[in-house]
């Protein structure tokens, strides 16, 4: 039987080496796609001729808004905003973005192996595979996939793929490297429902936080484009920084929600573990501190002269305490929550 | 997207009243104080409550909670602040004046999380009486320009009927009914042609409750620690545990506990359980499954079996008893040289490491000729370091053995200064075996007996486990260390939490909108028409506004168009 168990855990490990190497192809993949649109965002801007000019103008105009009343027909509606609410920078003609594409399909293949990978790991641990760092970045990563690729569904946000697939590519791989452990059986106190609801909820906050902190750097370079007209060219082809930042503001209060119910559900569990619900252990001090940023990126959000750029900085400052909290504050704080499973 | 800055002009009675420097508020309020003391106070009462206010102390509350986890905290890492002062005996001390070994209750903390709850009253009561009648008022005017609002749509719909304005007036009937059935709160204005309504007053509810929950919260911790205690005990197998304080080796009672009131009951120790990985799997001697099983007594009752687990407290009669840690405590019994019993009890020593190597004291006041310390290990399988020294290779009982110095002098128990029973203050005393006395350390397994040395008398290893035992496995006693809390505040924290949590969820999820439907006669000759204007307006965040504009302009235009065919 120990042997049976080793050979699964033994697979699982290959396939999350395999998963990496397939993330590592997207990210190549969709760092391609970003420089061809560069590339033929400023192409576009060289062949500027009059004609595009005009049309392109009239196609912003018409999705800026104002009142519209040109198609007066019976029965015909015509639409005051664009209601796709994040019209493209300049250009108007939608490139076909071959190499984003494939970067999708490589990410889906990896996301598939990492899944296999997370399925085994638990599989062969007859647990939960999130109860030690390894397992957290394991579980977390592919979490990160998860949404990127749900959101994809729903908004082409394509051009965050470099950056969610090299982060993914960068803590996966240095988890395996430096966290891997073999399986041993859970400690006492991890034996909990509450492992399974809010390692798990932490896991998937810190997901979507990851997704608001890459729309939030793109934020930042982009409204620096449109002041300063400064920047890589593929900015163009992306959306508006306000529009940017009304979808990382969305995925931050999703976020910030299921951070919530973490700490709270970390506090009745701590309760029971513990002997009380908070004693201000460093990893609950770290939780709060990160809720407290989030909040305060909310009410910037909300504060005359704190949105935009601002705020943006505080959602990246929020996600760099996520991952500080992750790495360092598991390795090197000493406290309760003493789970990393490394020695 | 928040499209809600472009006010077209609508009623701003029913808007949620914030702090002026809100990014969705109207008005800028002057930044100068005016004249006069009252002048003044209002402007820092307004610069307090403001959001800016607000947002730096939120922040500045989150770069203050830091040093806590960088320095030891006296609340929960005594012993590390014990530590850092040896360590660090120039800097702690310094430290130490600035509270950054406590952090959490320091000045500079509490006048952060003080003014920040102060500004969020006060901006939350002003808030709430607003959001009071709001709630009871009418959706405002439609605005006379629709069209300038950004979310717009139109749409045109031919009449054949006498009366184009009768058929207007059709077509606001029907929007108004399909925007009630919506969930809207409707109002019809412009002699019937137009239709207002206004939904999501769940938003402001939610955002009010979440922020009056957290000052529920913090009232909750902020008094029930007044009416919260803990305390340790330890319990060998076998002893019964009264809760009084006289039974506790600790005991930390908040403000308004009364040390005298606690509910009598005892606790008996039947056994504990524990499991090992066995030794050559992965994790071997890795303990777990702890169970201490309990025979509990209230007071005037029957006896009921208890018990304690990782992660299951105990509940008892309002308490909470945890299982906080647990070790072997060797039953060791001294004889004076006639033979006579001195000292005969079951002494807990303290786990060291993860194999259960443990430390031990065992004092002996009275009965022999001088007083006698004894300080040694337990190890539950005794093997060699490579130093000569001993270790013990795994947590269970396979290869028992006490090692134990003795010491012969003033215990120092006797000047009424406490003493702990698990250190031995060896100044006052000289030492009788081990280091350079030349003399071993005494050795024992259970069952075996040694001589003091000098003729002081003998000691024994008692061996629990009686008459034809196989093996060692029953030959030690074991303890457990138990945590027994009370802890008043803590449901109501949870309560407050949780409706934080709900109006969370409404606060920044449910939409706030305004909806306008207008329907303007157009005549013609012959054949008339209706113009039907649809806009709406975002109160806050609203991704979904433009979309429910598409909704509403397809729903009720199609039906109107329905509607009006048939009439012809
Ligand atoms: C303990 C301190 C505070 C925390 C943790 C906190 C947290 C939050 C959170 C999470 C939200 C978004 C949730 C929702 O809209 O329901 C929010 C919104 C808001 N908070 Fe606070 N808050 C605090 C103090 C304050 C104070 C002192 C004020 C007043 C100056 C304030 C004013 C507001 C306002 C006006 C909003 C609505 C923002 C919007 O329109 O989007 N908050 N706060």
């Amino acid at each position: 039987m120990p042997d049976a168990t080793l050979t699964l855990d033994s697979v699982s490990v290959l396939l999350v080496w395999t998963a990496i190497a397939i993330y590592a192809l997207a990210f190549v993949a969709y760092a391609i796609d970003l420089a061809r649109r560069s590339a033929s965002a400023i192409e576009e801007k060289d062949a500027a001729s009059g004609a595009v000019r005009t049309e392109a103008r009239e196609l912003v105009g018409a999705a800026a808004g104002g009142s519209t009343t040109r198609a007066r027909g019976a029965g015909a509606v015509t639409s005051g905003s664009d209601s796709v609410s994040w019209t493209q920078a300049d250009g108007a003609k939608k490139p076909r973005l071959v190499w984003a594409r494939l970067g999708t399909v490589l990410t889906v293949l990896g996301f598939l192996f990492h899944l296999g990978a997370t399925v085994t790991r638990g599989i062969a641990a007859e647990r939960v595979p999130w109860s030690n760092m390894y397992e957290f970045a394991l579980t977390g990563t592919l979490l990160i996939i998860a949404v990127y690729l749900a959101a994809l569904v729903r908004s082409d946000l394509r051009f965050l793929g470099s950056l969610i697939t090299g982060l993914t590519v960068l803590l996966l791989g240095g988890a395996t490297l430096a966290f891997y452990v073999e399986i041993v059986p859970l400690m006492d106190p991890l034996k909990s429902v509450w492992l399974v609801i809010h390692v798990f909820v932490a896991s998937l906050a810190t997901a979507l936080f990851a997704l608001a902190f890459g729309l939030s750097i793109l934020q930042l370079m982009q409204s620096r484009r449109e002041t300063k007209a400064k920047g890589p060219g593929f900015l163009r082809t992306l959306p508006r920084s306000e529009a940017l930042e009304s979808l990382a503001y969305r995925f931050t209060i999703i976020g910030f929600m299921f951070w919530t119910f973490t700490l709270i559900a970390g506090a009745i569990w701590a309760n029971d573990a513990w002997g009380r619900y908070w004693g201000f252990d460093t990893k609950e001090v770290w939780t709060f501190v990160i809720w407290v940023l989030y909040a305060g990126y909310i009410h910037a959000r909300a504060t005359r002269g704190w949105r935009g750029s601002r705020s943006a900085w505080l959602s990246i400052i929020g996600f760099a305490a996520v991952l500080f909290n992750f790495t360092i504050v598991n390795m090197f704080f000493k406290g309760l929550h003493a789970y990393s499973g490394l020695s | 997207m928040s499209r809600s800055r472009s006010d077209a002009g609508a009623g701003v009675a029913a808007d949620p009243l914030r702090p002026s420097d809100h990014a969705d508020s109207g008005s800028s309020a002057p930044d100068q104080p005016a004249l006069g003391l009252i002048g003044w106070l209002r402007w820092a009462w307004r610069q307090l409550t403001s959001m800016r206010t607000a947002l730096v102390l939120l922040l500045l509350l989150a770069i203050a909670a830091v040093p806590g986890s960088i320095f030891p905290q006296r609340s929960a890492d005594p012993n590390g602040v014990t530590q850092w002062f040896t360590d660090n005996p120039d800097l702690a001390p310094v430290l130490d004046n600035l509270s950054l070994f406590d952090v959490y209750i320091s000045p500079w903390f509490s006048a952060i999380y003080i003014l920040l709850f102060i500004s969020l009253i006060g901006c939350v009561i002003p808030r709430t009486k607003h959001h009071w009648k709001a709630l009871r008022a009418r959706p405002p005017r439609t605005p006379a320009r629709l069209a300038r609002l950004e979310d717009h749509r139109e749409r045109v719909v031919p009449v054949r009927s006498e009366d184009a304005a009768d058929d207007a007036r059709l077509a606001i009937d029907l929007a108004h009914d399909q925007l009630r059935r919506a969930g809207y709160r409707v109002e019809r204005y412009d002699d019937g042609l137009s239709v207002s309504a206004e939904r999501g007053y769940l938003r402001e509810t939610g955002n009010l409750l979440f922020h009056g929950a957290l000052v529920g919260v913090l009232l909750a911790v902020g008094i029930g620690g007044g009416f919260t205690y803990t305390g340790q005990s330890v319990i060998i197998e076998g002893r019964t545990w009264v809760n009084s304080l006289l039974d506790y080796s600790s005991f930390n009672p908040g403000r308004f506990v009364d040390e005298e009131q606690l509910v009598p009951y005892s606790m008996t120790l039947e056994d504990f359980e524990v499991t090992y990985q066995p030794v050559g799997s992965n994790g071997a001697g890795q303990a777990g499954d702890f169970a201490a099983n309990l025979t509990t007594q209230l007071a005037g009752e029957e006896p009921q079996e208890g018990v304690v687990r990782v992660n299951a407290p105990l509940e008892l009669a309002g308490d909470r008893i945890y299982l906080m840690g647990n070790g072997y405590a060797p039953t060791l019994t001294v004889r004076d040289p006639a033979g006579e019993v001195v000292f005969s009890e079951a002494v807990p020593f303290l786990p060291q490491d993860t194999n259960m190597t443990s430390l031990g004291v065992v004092k002996i006041p009275d009965g022999l000729s001088e007083q006698l310390g004894l300080v040694g290990f337990f190890y539950p399988t005794e093997a060699p370091l490579d130093t000569g020294a001993f270790t013990s290779a795994y947590p269970a009982l396979i290869n028992p053995v006490v090692s134990l110095d003795v010491y012969e002098g003033d215990l120092g128990i006797d000047g009424g200064i406490p003493r702990s029973v698990y250190a031995l203050d060896t100044g006052d005393m000289e030492r009788l075996t081990g280091g350079d006395t030349g003399v071993d350390s005494i050795q024992l397994a259970p069952g075996d007996t040694a001589d003091l040395p000098g003729g002081r008398g003998t000691i024994t290893f008692e061996d629990e486990a009686g008459e034809g035992a196989q093996g060692y496995d029953e030959s030690v006693k074991r303890y457990v260390s138990l945590s027994v809390h009370r802890d008043v505040g803590a449901p109501w924290v949870l309560a407050f939490s949780v409706l934080a949590m709900a109006g969370l969820l409404a606060g920044l999820f449910v939409p706030r909108r305004r909806m306008w439907v207008r329907a303007t006669p157009v005549a013609g000759d012959g054949e008339g028409a209706v113009k039907l204007e649809y806009a709406g307006l975002a109160r806050g965040e609203d991704p979904g506004l433009a979309g429910a504009v598409d909704q509403l302009a397809q729903r009720h235009g199609d039906a109107v168009a329905g509607v009006l065919r048939e009439r012809v």
